[in-house]
């Protein structure tokens, strides 16, 4: 019988100041300061960094991928496209880092989705902080992921026989490039992410917007080799102004004006996600 | 001097699609008391609850806690308020200390304070031999204890608890009712559901019960419990007796009506005092209506209900054999007192 009391918890004592409602309503704030904002959006990106840790399978898709696709592209459309797999790789490399960075974008809505059904959100719902928080913390922390995405991609490139012409501040240059129109593009992975009913969902939906994107772009072919009327949206997609630029700022090191194109495209969709994204987790109280 | 209400909540409605999940409910929580919300599974405790605390829109009615409007001000109402859910709503992938420190430190702690703060909730909740394991090898009643801790991090003056013993294990459940206690000697006030009559006998200043969407009682647990007379008498008939009878005997000699419950020969009988328990046993004897079992328990729910509203206290809504079957066993572990003869 005396191992049974071993283990009895204490009884919990309350020795600190008695609580006061009086005090305690006059001290609460009708609104949320941008610093506060600010904070809490890193302790959440603190947390996804602590979960990205403790699952590393996460990082399954921005590993493999990269590699995967490089060779596999690299070797199958090289001959086809330009005749042999060198002279395919500045062209390919960039198209390639757009790729999986924006397939990396659909991974954080799909796991944003998940992670709001789990118990724990209701607390962040419950909790008086700023309803921005719990979507962007997630995204800061996917930076980790964009940036793994696209360096992997070129060092795979390099390892295949890839000579970027824009030497090493052309590379950086490109990666910082796609690293922020990934983290932009993932506005409307996270909106998704907010409206779906399922995690299972999130995941059709990004697909449907993801391979329009990726495939009808510059990424993997030269767009004069389209038709006239795919090669038009071809030259719309903003997707194909991100590879233009990557490869402009990784095969000659120059910024371009599709650089300019890009970071306009991306401004504007995080101001029409980022409120949608916002508007629609406040509506799912 | 008067003083605001905790909550203050008027005509509250909650609908999901057509149905009426919360269907005008009044409630009053007076500064410092606890409040108990007792009533059957589907009854609308949770989404009540959940209303208040801002976690879910109010269709009709308006609620207010410390005079603070919960529609309209919902962020300065969340700075008064600590949840804890039914269902634990920590974060599975990070260690409990980690859980205390995020939330303490989303609510405008320092670091260090979070941390010291984390560090003394773990201890008052007996928690710290686990403080650093991932909540994901917590027991239940780890993670519940686990729950009620981060919902008092920055000592909120009114606390939500949903069911906060539904599953803890008859010592937990005494050290939860001491916290709970505890809480309300600090100054906070408490707001809780529960379906054990029992529970909120031994905590609650006030209850109300709720009974599809709808209140239909109010007061003291002395009060309620007088509804139904002191005590009951549960007898279980052998098989073939007459059940007809035994109901005209119980009527004659206890002056009360008596409750079939669902199992097949078992029988409530609501009594004044626990005395005239005898009495029946002899009028069943003379009548030669033969007993299996007797014990004599306090109220159940399951009378309370049928003295307030006319029926028992499943729930009709979701009334799934599976559902039904666990309110039974959870209704039946009310403390009895075995009538010793
Ligand atoms: N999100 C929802 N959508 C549709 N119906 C719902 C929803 N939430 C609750 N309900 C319904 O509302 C009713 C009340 O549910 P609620 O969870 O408030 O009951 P409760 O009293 O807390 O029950 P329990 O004791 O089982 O926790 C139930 O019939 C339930 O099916
Ligand atoms: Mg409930």
């Amino acid at each position: 019988m005396s191992t049974l009391t071993a283990d009895v918890t204490p009884a919990p004592n309350f020795a600190l100041r008695p609580v006061d409602p009086a005090a305690a309503v006059a001290a609460t704030r009708a609104h949320i300061s941008v610093g506060e904002t600010l904070s809490q959006t890193l302790i959440m990106a603190w947390r996804a960094l602590k979960k990205m840790r403790r699952n590393l399978e996460q990082f399954m898709d921005v590993t493999v991928q990269p590699l995967l696709f490089t060779a596999m592209f690299a070797y199958l459309f090289g001959g086809a496209v330009s005749g042999d797999v060198h002279s395919y790789l500045p062209l390919l490399i960039p198209g390639i880092v757009a790729q999986t960075v924006l397939t990396t974008c659909m991974a954080t809505g799909v796991q944003l989705r998940e992670d709001m059904e789990k118990g724990v959100f209701d607390r962040f719902k419950a909790l008086p902080m700023a309803r921005i928080a719990p979507l962007a913390g997630p995204m800061i922390a996917d930076l980790v992921r964009y940036v793994i995405a696209a360096g992997l991609t070129f060092v795979t490139g390099l390892i295949i026989g890839y000579r970027p012409g824009g030497g090493v501040f052309g590379v950086l240059g490109a990666v910082l490039l796609a690293v922020l129109t990934g983290w932009s593009l993932a506005w409307i992975f996270t909106w998704v992410g907010t409206i779906a009913k399922s995690a299972k969902s999130v995941q059709g939906m990004s697909m449907l917007i993801l391979f329009p994107l990726t495939f009808l772009s510059n990424a993997f072919v030269p767009v004069s080799t389209l038709p006239g009327w795919l090669a038009a949206f071809v030259k719309v997609n903003p997707v194909s102004h991100l590879v233009s630029a990557t490869r402009d700022l990784a095969n000659q090191g120059v910024v371009s004006a599709e650089a300019g194109w890009t970071l306009l495209a991306c401004l504007g969709v995080i101001l029409v996600f980022a409120p949608l994204s916002v508007r629609s987790y406040r509506k799912q109280l | 001097m008067t003083t605001t209400a905790a909550v203050e909540a008027t005509g509250l409605v909650k609908e999901f699609g057509r149905f009426r999940a919360v269907d005008g409910i009044d409630l009053e929580v007076r500064q410092g008391e606890v409040f108990g919300v007792l009533g059957p599974n589907g009854a609308g405790k949770t989404t009540a609850l959940r209303m208040l605390a801002t976690l879910l829109p109010i269709d009709a009615g308006r609620a207010r806690v410390f005079g603070v409007d919960v529609a309209r001000e919902a962020h300065r109402v969340r700075q008064l308020i600590g949840i804890t859910g039914q269902f634990a709503s920590v974060d599975e992938d990070l260690t409990a200390t980690e859980n205390l420190w995020m939330f303490g430190r989303l609510q405008g702690l320092r670091s260090g304070d979070a941390r010291a703060s984390a560090r003394r909730l773990l201890e008052q909740f007996g928690l710290e031999e686990a403080a650093d394991r991932p909540i994901s090898q917590f027991s239940g009643g780890m993670r519940r204890r686990l729950d009620l801790a981060a919902s008092l991090i920055t000592r909120p003056p009114l606390i939500f608890l949903d069911e906060p013993t539904t599953g803890l294990d008859p010592r937990t459940r005494g050290q939860m009712w001491d916290t709970i206690r505890g809480l309300v000697a600090e100054g906070c006030t408490v707001l809780l559901t529960t379906q054990y009559l029992d529970e909120a006998d031994q905590l609650a200043d006030r209850i109300a019960v709720i009974d599809r969407g709808r209140k239909v009682a109010e007061g003291t647990p002395e009060e309620l419990k007088a509804s139904v007379g002191d005590s009951t008498l549960q007898l279980r008939l052998a098989p073939g007796a007459d059940v007809e009878v035994a109901r005209q005997v119980v009527r004659r000699v206890a002056g009360t009506e008596p409750v079939l419950t669902p199992e097949s020969g078992r029988m409530n009988v609501p009594l004044e005092t626990a005395d005239r328990a005898a009495d029946v046993l002899i009028a069943f004897r003379q009548a030669g209506v033969s007993i299996i079992s007797v014990s004599v328990a306090q109220p159940t729910l399951d009378e309370v209900f049928l003295a307030i509203t006319g029926h028992g206290a499943e729930s009709e809504h979701e009334a799934t054999d599976d559902n039904a079957a666990t309110t039974k066993t959870k209704l039946d572990t009310t403390t009895k007192t075995k009538l010793e003869v």
